[in-house]
């Protein structure tokens, strides 16, 4: 890290001010490009997508999408803020069951019941802490800020203590077991091991219907797009310089007065959002939400996306997400009985042979092309030079 | 790079989500009707039909059986000639042990593929997930496992047995052997909880008690202390409700505690042969099983079934109960079709009812209203040879009761 302009620690987590020039800005050209990338990334998600898939596989993009949010809060907190985080499936979770309880509650009608309490839970009446979720207005800002309020009462209390690299990464992981044998011992509240299925309406719209399926597969396009947007602004700024510079030597970064906890407190929080926001968006789109979803192994799953695309790189975890997920499918339907060979194979040979991801693929070849040339800043790799220049360490 | 253009970039997405969600409004939930359904491909001289069962994952060991007696159903048919003179065309996905692969393969088969029919699943949760899918699309499941009842979809013909074919015939055994106290042991899921609140009713209104309920972790292999409550509890049997490896770790820590299947009987419920071999006769010999099949159910019927199944896939594999559940859903529905004369969904339903099957378990019957089957209850002991041999049985086939409504004691149960 060349360059983190000493500022006041007291402006520290606040992202720098509009027009404020922050340190490494990117040339007018790049600017261009990353607008032509999200035109490109715009045009291929809401046209070539809808009109080449059919509905089942805009379905199945629909679903890999909402990984890719999850992917793009990870590679905040863990490429960019070298956060091993092994349980996001918690704030996946979290998110999903405030929107799944939303619409069975809506589904059931106004003092209604969702058919598994009556079933398993033999309740006359909704539990208190279930109530709130009947009202959208409460319902759809707790899928997001949920998660942010627990992933900040955990990461105030572990980064404070200075909890890191090895044990933050079990403690994550613990936390996602203890959650899902929660929600398996609560089977009458929670719907247990089933989870919160038969989701038949989203906001009054019927989701067997096809053109709503479509409906909901823009909204989460767009929301993945908003959400790189907003990840491309903060790790642009000032607060995204700091955080890479805590990753690479907290200590360091401590003695220049900074407070790491609260630099990367930010980052967990972030990535707890927007794993929120996929796991709201992953209801309606596959119509349900179960432990199976959110324990240890699917968190895991996050992470190897993550590592397979390119932790550091903006469009490295999305791409990574989308293409191991995709890839889980098209293996699995090929060779039902050997697919999960292959799928490691898979991994093998990316950590192997691209330590850096996917995205490193494109700088490799870019390299080759222009070797005489000093590389330049383009879409794909953003922020790869600074994430070259400090190779990250072991998490 | 400023906020200021961020926040355009913003700006132009939602403007682009608006607009999307704007042109691409759809049926509201108030609307008649919706969706349609998607018709099965039968153009071709065969008809394809899907197999949904976990090939990876935890649920492998026991999956991969059903999947091997579907194929061994399917290729009895296509050699006697196929079903409405089409040959059976199956095609296989993985459901990984995880739910909501099932309901993306179900979909896949439903709508990509196009099968006339959908044979597995074995969890109720992966059931429960597929179920939505399947009322979605107006297709067909023949789900193959013994189940908790309180459910009965118009897509899913349930071939293994309801609680009233399994649990409570199994209640009433330990009743008619003056079992006056239970302790309830199972892993921590839908079907043991579900389970055990029915038991918990019968042994109310039946003067039982219960001494204890316990749950494990599904995988869970700690039990020193779920079996120290079980020996100090003194009841007079254990129902178990446990599933898969913790069977393992229970029965090791229930003899090494000193119990015994004729001091304190296990009643299991989703042990059958190929668990056996798997946890060892030595902890499991004497121990008792609930079932509608054994390997060792006479009959001339499950003498070819056994054989069959052997001369396929090997001399040293067990038939067990879910097997033949798949079996006989394969041949079950080979009959529906040909009594409908169509592959058509409706009509399949609708001839459904009083279609019989000669099963290895015995002459099966199809209740339409329910679309769950008729099937006789049977007790079985554990032999040291590992095969379960039959100790009672219900006499003839009981009539299926998913919501137990026959039962004046489970009136509060549904």
């Amino acid at each position: 890290m060349t360059a983190v302009t000493p500022a006041p620690p007291s402006t520290v987590v606040r992202p720098a001010p509009a027009g404020a020039v922050p340190p490494n800005r990117p040339a007018g050209r790049s600017r261009l490009r990353t607008l032509a990338g999200f035109a490109f990334g715009a045009a291929l998600l809401f046209a070539v997508a809808p009109l080449v898939l059919s509905d089942f596989r805009l379905a199945l993009l629909a679903k890999y999408l909402c990984v890719a949010m999850v992917a793009v809060g990870i590679g905040i907190a863990w490429g960019r803020g070298g956060m091993l985080t092994l349980g996001q499936g918690v704030f996946f979770g979290l998110g999903g069951y405030a929107m799944a309880m939303h619409l069975k509650l809506a589904d059931a009608g106004p003092g209604g019941m969702p058919d598994f309490m009556q079933l398993y839970g033999q309740l006359d009446e909704l539990p208190l802490w279930w109530r709130p979720f009947a009202s959208p207005w409460f319902a759809l800002p707790a899928t997001v800020l949920l998660p942010m309020a627990v992933a900040f009462g955990l990461g105030s209390l572990v980064f404070r203590r200075r909890v890191r690299g090895a044990y933050f990464a079990i403690l994550s992981q613990a936390l996602a077991a203890a959650m899902v044998i929660l929600l398996i011992g609560q089977q009458g509240t929670t719907g247990g091991t089933n989870g919160l299925t038969d989701i038949t309406g989203f906001f009054g719209y019927d989701l067997d219907d096809p053109v709503n399926q479509r409906m909901v597969y823009f909204i989460i396009a767009g929301t993945l797009l908003a959400l790189l947007a907003l990840t491309r602004q903060l790790i642009h700024s000032r607060y995204g310089e700091l955080l890479v510079a805590v990753r690479d030597g907290e200590e360091r970064v401590r003695f220049l007065g900074y407070d790491p906890a609260s630099v990367k407190l930010v980052a967990y929080v972030v990535a707890a959002g927007m794993a929120g926001l996929a796991g709201a968006l992953f209801v309606p789109a596959v119509g349900i939400i179960s432990p199976a979803l959110i324990g240890i192994v699917p968190s895991i799953e996050f992470v190897i996306g993550v590592a397979v695309g390119g932790r550091a790189t903006l469009l490295g975890p999305v791409l990574g997400a989308v293409a191991v997920a995709w890839a889980r499918t098209a293996l699995s339907e090929r060779f039902p009985g050997t697919w999960t060979y292959l799928q490691g194979l898979l991994f093998v040979v990316v950590v192997a042979f691209l330590p850096g991801g996917l995205a490193s693929l494109w700088a490799l070849a870019r390299r080759r092309d222009v070797a005489a040339q000093p590389l330049r800043r383009g879409w794909l790799s953003l922020g790869r030079r600074r994430a070259e220049r400090t190779e990250v360490p072991a998490a | 790079m400023s906020l200021f253009r961020g926040r355009r970039i913003l700006a132009g997405a939602m403007t682009l989500v608006a607009a999307a969600a704007m042109t691409a409004c759809g049926s509201k939930t108030t609307d008649e009707g919706g969706a349609t359904g998607v018709t099965a491909d039968v153009s071709g001289d065969t008809v394809k039909v899907g197999l949904l069962n976990s090939l990876s994952g935890t649920m492998a060991i026991s999956e991969v059986t059903v999947r091997d007696s579907i194929m061994l159903a399917v290729d009895e048919i296509n050699a006697a000639g196929g079903v409405l003179g089409k040959k059976i065309q199956p095609v296989g996905e993985d459901g990984a042990s995880d739910w909501p692969t099932f309901a993306e393969k179900a979909e896949k088969l439903i709508s990509e593929d196009r099968v006339a029919a959908v044979f597995g699943c074995w969890t109720s949760a992966s059931r429960k997930a597929v179920k939505p899918v399947f009322e979605k699309n107006k297709a067909l499941l023949f789900y193959p496992v013994q189940y908790e009842g309180l459910e009965q979809s118009p897509y899913i013909f349930y071939t293994g047995a309801t609680t009233n074919q399994q649990i409570v015939p199994g209640l009433d055994y330990l009743k008619s052997q003056g079992v006056k106290s239970v302790y309830l042991v199972g892993s921590d899921y839908v079907f043991p909880r579900t389970a055990n609140k029915i038991i918990k009713a019968y042994a109310t209104a039946n003067g039982m008690t219960v001494l204890g309920e316990d749950y494990a972790p599904l995988g869970s292999t700690e039990f020193g202390t779920i079996v120290n409550k079980v020996k100090s509890s003194g009841a007079d049997a254990v129902f178990n409700t446990l599933n898969g490896d913790s069977n393992v770790a229970f029965f090791k820590e229930y003899k090494s505690a000193g119990l015994s299947a004729a001091a304190m009987p296990v009643v299991s419920v989703s042990i059958a042969e190929e668990e056996v071999k798997g946890i060892g006769t030595q902890y499991l010999e004497g121990q008792l099983t609930a079932w509608n099949y054994y390997q060792t159910t006479p009959g001339a019927a499950n003498s070819k079934f056994v054989a069959a199944y052997k001369a396929k896939y090997g001399a040293d594999k067990p038939t067990s109960d879910p097997m033949e559940a798949a079996y006989v859903g394969v041949h079950l529905w080979k009959a529906m079709v040909e009594k409908a004369g169509a592959f058509d969904v409706e009509k399949v339903r609708s001839a459904s009812d009083g279609i019989t099957f000669d099963a290895p378990e015995g002459l099966v019957t199809v209740d339409g209203k329910t679309q769950h089957i008729a099937k006789t209850a049977r007790i079985g002991k554990i032999g040291a040879d590992g095969l379960i041999t039959e100790v009672w049985n219900s006499g003839k086939p009981v009539a299926p009761d998913p919501y137990l409504k026959t039962y004046p004691w489970a009136s509060g149960l549904s």
